[in-house]
């Protein structure tokens, strides 16, 4: 069984490991890196619970493999918290309760950090369109939405 | 769900790619974006005893005319092309194929090689570079080839491409003035599989008639179709309602839908003609005509 040694920089912290070649990107980091954050959904790339970062671009972890992450930045939502205080979209999913069972709140939070590095002041198109490869299944999206805008709000009142 | 154990290559250079193609054989598969075959190998509906990754070797993306061609790299994601001012300024119908491939986040890593060669008539680019005539070129060990996209797809998720031949660019001839086109699919959801889609790409000659068409089906039989009864018929013909619905028709005839859980048979015929008369509209409207 080949394994290749990668190193994947992972919420800032470079990361050594060897993998097998057929090791999913979110089995690595939920198994061996223990960042459980990033949920399995479907397992079948229509749900976007796995949703993380790969070189700031979000990507289903559950369709790519480990290895094709080597030499790359992955980002996961348990790097969204900076120093104990939450990133402004955690705070708009508290604030407008942008979930209910949380299960795809992980992959919602980094679309939506996606979303709003590309394009700080969104209308609602914009949001929905961006998480449509996201998949809720209790709160219909309505809340999901105002977060971001939330957050997007927040960001540009800090912005300088 | 975890894929059958497999090895994995990452070639730094086409020459390396193919060599490794040839020395393994009917075990190796190609790996692009890796978001129609991975899901494949999960699920175990299909089985790689080794992937050659083509995401390491430069050169095999972008987004250029040159030549009298637009030129798309076979590893261009989806999203590239979305994103891309060429794009969006002067081929709207590929804006409107990238768009509704599967959802952003796919988009992100497929590609639109990976697109064409996976030879799955569901995907939706295959329609629209059948509307646009374009050739795809295939890197072998013995060197390169063009093959017109009208003699690519030879069967149910099989393709002209060699087992040792990588899709290394899609070309597409630039348009002539009073050109445009249009792709229009019928999807249950957002990622879905086209229900029916249909890809039209026009030129108007000085009277305003029909002077070069093209049409591509989606989803609509054993291999993407090019509709040719309805080309012929419009050839040379003014673009009026009439001349449209009687193309939609010829187009429709052309189809051989399975029924599955998107639709009989019947109903995804007609699907075809409507978004049929629907594409060669819009693509009749960019192309300057009424």
């Amino acid at each position: 069984m080949a394994t290749h040694d990668v190193r994947i920089t992972v919420n800032g912290e470079a990361q050594e490991a060897a993998v097998e070649s057929r090791l999913l990107l979110v089995h690595w980091l939920r198994d061996v890196l223990r960042l459980t954050g990033t949920h399995i959904g479907c397992d079948t790339t229509h749900c976007g619970a796995c949703t993380v970062l790969l070189d700031g671009e979000p990507v289903k972890s559950c369709t790519v493999l480990a290895v094709q992450a080597d030499g790359r930045d992955v980002q996961t939502v348990e790097g969204l918290e900076q120093d104990g205080a939450l990133h402004p979209l955690q705070e708009g999913f508290q604030q407008e309760h942008g979930l209910q069972c949380g299960f795809c709140t992980p992959g919602m939070l980094m679309t939506g950090r996606a979303l709003l590095e590309r394009n700080t002041d969104p209308s609602e198109a914009d949001i929905r369109e961006a998480i449509s490869g996201n998949l809720c299944r209790c709160t219909g999206y309505v809340n999901i939405v105002k977060s971001i805008e939330h957050a997007a709000a927040k960001l540009r009142e800090s912005a300088p | 769900m975890i894929p059958s154990a497999f090895d994995y290559h990452a070639p730094g250079t086409l020459d390396e790619a193919v060599g490794l193609l040839e020395r393994l054989g009917d075990e190796a598969k190609v790996l692009s974006g890796g978001q129609s075959l991975l899901p494949l190998l999960k699920l175990r509906l299909g089985d790689a005893g080794h992937l050659v990754d083509i995401g390491r070797i430069p050169g095999l993306t972008g987004i250029a005319e040159a030549g009298g061609f637009l030129r798309i790299g076979g590893a261009t994601r989806e999203a590239d092309l979305e994103r891309s001012d060429l794009i969006r300024e002067k081929y709207p119908i590929l804006l409107d194929t990238a768009v509704v491939i599967a959802d952003p986040l796919v988009r992100n890593r497929a590609t639109v090689g990976g697109n064409l060669a996976h030879g799955d008539p569901a995907n939706d680019h295959p329609a629209t570079m059948l509307a646009l005539e374009a050739e795809v070129v295939a890197r072998g060990s013995v060197g390169e080839r063009t093959i017109p996209i009208t003699r690519f797809f030879t069967g149910l998720f099989t393709t002209a491409l060699a087992p040792a031949e990588i899709l290394t660019e899609i070309r597409i001839p630039v348009p002539p003035p009073r050109s445009g086109g249009a792709y229009v699919k019928l999807e249950r959801k957002v990622g879905d599989y086209a229900t029916a889609a249909t890809a039209a790409q026009v030129t108007l000659g000085g009277q305003g008639e029909i002077a070069r068409i093209g049409i591509g089906l989606t989803n609509a039989g054993p291999t993407p179709i090019k509709a040719t009864a309805a080309e012929d018929y419009l050839r040379g013909r003014q673009p009026d309602a009439a001349a449209i619905a009687e193309a939609a028709r010829l187009a429709a005839e052309a189809t051989s839908p399975s029924a599955d859980r998107r639709g009989s048979v019947e109903y995804k015929r007609d699907m075809a003609r409507v978004l049929t008369s629907r594409a060669l509209a819009r693509a009749v409207e960019r192309a300057g005509g009424q």
